[in-house]
């Protein structure tokens, strides 16, 4: 085990998590301010990721695409909070479940009729294909680089949007109290489609950067939907402070768990054992870290309620 | 708090705490189903009779999992791990030589009860959203444990060579004979868990869904009566998960993915949180809807979706209220 390795893999980590910050970040708004169970927000990644794919292709430019695409799945997500996600509000958790179940299951089947069951091609672009030199000795892909890069932009720029400006304080008011918020005059129906909007439109995002790693195909949102959804319970949900953490959390424990379980499995056990143990140990880490920071602080790291 | 109190709401209210078999509707409804098998064979429609089979054990697992949803208030988004504890042990008996079920299906009942005694003690400390999410975790751990060991398949799950033997007389091999058993089956359940809601246990949970800190105030012990309910769901979870086994003769790491649980949650849901046939009602027009739209376009999801969607927006308390809100005009 040596520092080139362990520093690979903190930036792999890294942008893992970066990721899974741009997926939790609308999820835990959604849930913190309008208590709402979105299981539909993978669509929302996946639907981003085939407009970032089609228009990628289209024009020939990898930036084009993804500034459409996110605008499209904005307005994708900000579309479907006015037509069906906003008479669901009032509802129990349970009619949200099945109401966004039947929007996942929509969602997919028309993207299928649309594009074909077959996964679509989105490549890195020239500029960001290959890997980059960063200093004698340790080269990394370009474009994981540039994936940390956006994330951690678009982290910065969501910190100083909740902390700086007047929506992100109504945001704040939302999820810490929404009655209380309501009362005083926040007019939450707009600020609802709103980070509806932006939630979407980081989705988007995030299956526009992670497309050309994983592949874009039908349900590629619903593993990941699942491992959101441990990070906005970690972190505490409603807070984007704790999906961060959580988000960055997760990701670097997933991916230490795959490279160095396996590792340490072999010094431990027979070779054949531990090539059938590890990668079950290694995926069920981040569960296992869920369910025992809910052990201890039965309302995730960073409450946000009361 | 407010979160346990809304995610209960969508169950009926104002009808009691007692709930009644509705005879009057089931004899005949039962009816038809003893008669069911006769008639496929009449028809030269075998096939449906493990189809039929397939929902019944479907219909036992949703009214395990609303014996806890619906009438104990705890969402349970794992309960298909139970199905896949009670699958695995029957599968794994079957390829150690153990092919009794008087011997098989009790302690697959009996090691999910386990499983879901473990994963209750820990989960019911969360409440609301939270615990949706820490019955998930320890679902896919499980599923992940099943996934790793390789001596019962692994990721490629277990092929079993035969069913479950019960009597002499009975083939569980044979369609029709397996088809009474689950139904007989499904009904003693449906018996056992009427009585288990009429009862003291019954009455003092489902005050528990509807007011938890007044419980606690009463001085019940309410951590104990949700932990024997989810103890008791987690059984019968496991023993439609030694029939799910049986009927495919297969059990893979798939019987525990959180699809799996989404769907048995999606069917309560569908048929009627907190209605005694509720789970019934939902598993059979869940893969009914599966099976009439896969026969006509491969983009049957579509149409599952719209119909889920029109169901949550046009009947916001499942199927099954739709039907009491009618039969119910009368003296209602």
């Amino acid at each position: 085990m040596n520092a080139i390795l362990l520093l690979e893999q903190a930036l792999n980590g890294l942008q893992f998590g970066l990721m899974l910050f741009l997926l939790a970040a609308g999820l835990t708004l959604v849930f913190g301010i309008m208590d709402m169970i979105n299981l539909a927000h993978g669509s929302l990644y996946m639907v981003g990721a085939y407009l970032i794919a089609s228009i990628t292709t289209a024009t020939g430019n990898y930036g084009l695409g993804l500034l459409f695409g996110v605008l499209g799945a904005a307005a994708f997500g900000a579309l479907l909070e006015l037509s069906v996600l906003r008479r669901l509000y009032t509802r129990d958790h349970l009619s949200q479940v099945l109401g966004t179940f039947a929007i996942l299951l929509i969602c997919n089947e028309t993207v299928r009729l649309i594009w074909g069951p077959q996964p679509i091609a989105l490549s890195t672009p020239d500029w960001l294909s290959g890997p980059v030199q960063i200093f004698e000795g340790f080269y990394y892909a370009a474009f994981s680089l540039f994936i940390i890069a956006m994330g951690s932009a678009v982290a910065l720029a969501m910190y100083l949007a909740i902390t700086r400006t007047r929506l992100g304080m109504q945001v704040r008011a939302g999820a810490a109290n929404r009655d209380m918020a309501m009362v005083m005059g926040v007019d939450v129906q707009k600020l609802f489609t709103a980070v509806f909007a932006v939630g979407a439109g980081l989705c988007g995002l995030a299956g526009g950067l992670l497309g050309p790693v994983m592949a874009v195909q039908v349900g590629m949102g619903e593993s990941i939907l699942i491992m959101a959804f441990v990070v906005i319970v970690i972190g505490g949900i409603g807070s984007v402070r704790g999906a961060f953490l959580g988000a960055l959390f997760v990701g670097i424990l997933d991916t230490a768990g795959r490279t160095f379980i396996p590792l340490l499995f072999s010094q431990l056990m027979s070779a054949e054992a531990a090539a059938n143990a590890a990668p079950a140990v290694a995926s069920i880490l981040i569960y296992l870290l869920m369910a025992t920071v809910l052990f201890f602080k039965p309302r995730g790291l960073f409450p946000t309620h009361g | 708090m407010a979160e346990v109190s809304r995610a209960s709401s969508g169950a009926p209210t104002g009808s009691g705490l007692d709930h009644s078999l509705h005879l009057r509707w089931a004899l005949p409804v039962l009816a038809l189903l003893l008669l069911f098998p006769w008639a496929a064979s009449a028809l030269g429609a075998e096939f449906y009779v493990s189809l039929a089979s397939r929902m019944l054990i479907f219909a036992l697992a949703a009214t395990s999992l609303n014996l806890i949803l619906g009438f104990g208030g705890m969402v349970s988004f794992g309960h298909a791990a139970f199905m896949g504890v009670g699958a695995y042990v029957v599968g794994i008996a079957l390829q150690e030589g153990l092919g009794s079920a008087w011997l098989a299906w009790p302690l697959a009942m009996g090691v999910s009860a386990l499983v879901a005694l473990v994963i209750g003690a820990i989960s019911l400390r969360t409440q609301g959203v939270y615990f949706i999410m820490i019955t998930l975790a320890f679902a896919q751990m499980l599923y992940f444990l099943a996934v790793s060991i390789k001596a019962y398949g692994g990721d490629d799950g277990l092929q079993l060579m035969a069913r479950s033997t019960l009597a002499s007389g009975i083939d569980l091999a044979r369609e029709r004979d397996f088809y009474y058993v689950t139904l007989g089956l499904l009904c003693a359940s449906l018996l056992g868990v009427a009585r288990l809601l009429n009862a003291r246990f019954g009455h003092v949970l489902q005050a528990i869904r509807h007011n938890e800190s007044r419980m606690l105030a009463l001085g019940f012990p309410v951590f104990r009566y949700k932990l024997i309910a989810f103890v008791v769901a987690g059984a019968l979870a496991g023993l439609s998960g030694a029939l799910l086994a049986n009927l495919g003769g297969f059990v893979s790491p798939s019987l525990m993915q959180w699809s799996q649980s989404g769907m048995l949650m999606i069917m309560v849901i569908l048929g009627g949180v907190g209605y005694l046939y509720g789970g019934v009602v939902g598993a059979v027009f869940f893969l009914l809807l599966e099976e009439v739209l896969s026969h006509f376009t491969i983009y049957w999801q579509l149409g599952l979706g719209v119909v889920l969607l029109a169901v949550v927006l046009l009947a916001p308390n499942g199927l099954t209220s739709l039907l009491r809100r009618r039969t119910g005009a009368g003296h209602g």
